[in-house]
């Protein structure tokens, strides 16, 4: 009878490895994580959309819980994240923004055109600090703690229902 | 005429077109060490915005950017294992093809040569037992009648 059972093992084996490949099958290859996550905000010294005289740098995102906002004027989904990161702004998430790839005008032109919940604007049009930070595609957004480490990481689009159930949560625990 | 000969044209210019869009820039290099390690480095890290593109032949810009920091860290004199380590720090595992060995990983390296291993034990076993097990099923008289068959002479 034992030896009977113990044929069944490469059936098994088989059933476990295809549970394991089925549940692969559903995973979302875009949805990882940062590889920045509890690391420190990286180094950069850029100047603002806003104004070209005006340089910050990391010390930017020190002393308070804040959401970067990777954006650029030629994509089509910030267009569409920006009723809510307005909608963040509004609850009271400092937010600042990264001008991605982008021109002063077009990045000047979209806030006008978008509004703009950003206490400031980073202006990165080589690329230079999204890649530092690992961007691949704008929107993204992290989130960086009080002492300037990164916590939390989305990929992609904000959507309407992901300010309350994900954002705001995660920025709250972390403030 | 002239209106097919005009939709040649443009046939034409919308493959060339494609042509030049798909086309990865060419970059100069004294060095043909250099040169290889270049296209090897490419050909190994993986564009993170794809599915499964090498940065050396995907025409996302993000690809375009890793290739530009490939070939400035190259000419920095910076070594592949650095520049390896250089994507990860900014996109992660995901960008190696070849995943490091490391706490993480052991079970991914080692799963294939254990499962050889296990299945060579599994082999000798079973032989092993049936080996003993059809030489003992023979009782005295079938052993003398296999061995007088195997002795008989084959007739002539």
């Amino acid at each position: 009878m034992k030896r009977r059972l113990l044929l069944l093992l490469p059936l098994v084996g088989f059933l476990l490895l295809s549970g394991f490949l089925y549940m692969g099958l559903s995973l979302d290859p875009f949805q990882r994580d940062s590889a920045l996550l509890a690391r420190e905000f990286p180094e950069f010294q850029l100047s603002t959309l806003e104004d070209s005289e005006v340089l910050v740098d990391e010390s930017l995102l020190k002393g308070e819980v804040t959401l970067v906002n990777v954006w650029g004027e030629w994509c089509p989904t910030c267009k569409q994240e920006m009723p809510q990161l307005l909608s963040l702004a509004e609850r009271g998430v400092r937010l600042i923004g990264v001008d991605y790839k982008d021109t002063r005008a077009k990045g000047q032109e979209f806030l006008e055109e978008f509004g703009n919940p950003f206490e400031v604007n980073v202006f990165d049009p080589e690329g230079d600090l999204g890649f530092e930070l690992g961007v691949y595609g704008a929107p993204e957004t992290f989130l960086v703690d009080r002492d300037g480490i990164i916590r939390y990481h989305h990929t992609g689009y904000i959507k309407p229902e992901d300010v309350v159930q994900t954002i705001l949560p995660e920025v709250r625990k972390w403030q | 005429m002239a209106v097919i000969r005009r939709g040649l044209v443009v046939l034409v210019l919308l493959l060339v077109a494609g042509l030049v869009q798909g086309a990865v820039e060419v970059r100069e290099f004294a060095d043909p060490v250099l040169e290889r390690r270049y296209s090897d480095l490419n050909e190994s890290l993986r564009c993170p915005k794809c599915q499964n593109q090498a940065i050396g032949d995907s025409n996302s810009p993000v690809a375009a950017d890793m290739r530009e920091r490939v070939y400035m860290l190259l000419q920095d004199g910076r070594s592949d294992m650095e520049i390896r380590d250089y994507m990860v720090k900014r996109f992660g595992d995901y960008v190696l093809y070849n995943p490091r060995l490391e706490g993480r990983t052991w079970l991914l390296w080692g799963l294939p040569g254990a499962l050889v291993v296990i299945g060579g034990i599994v082999v000798v076993l079973i032989v092993r037992t049936r080996r003993r097990a059809s030489a003992r099923q023979l009782s005295p008289d079938e052993r003398a009648r296999l061995d007088a068959l195997i002795k008989r002479k084959r007739p002539e």
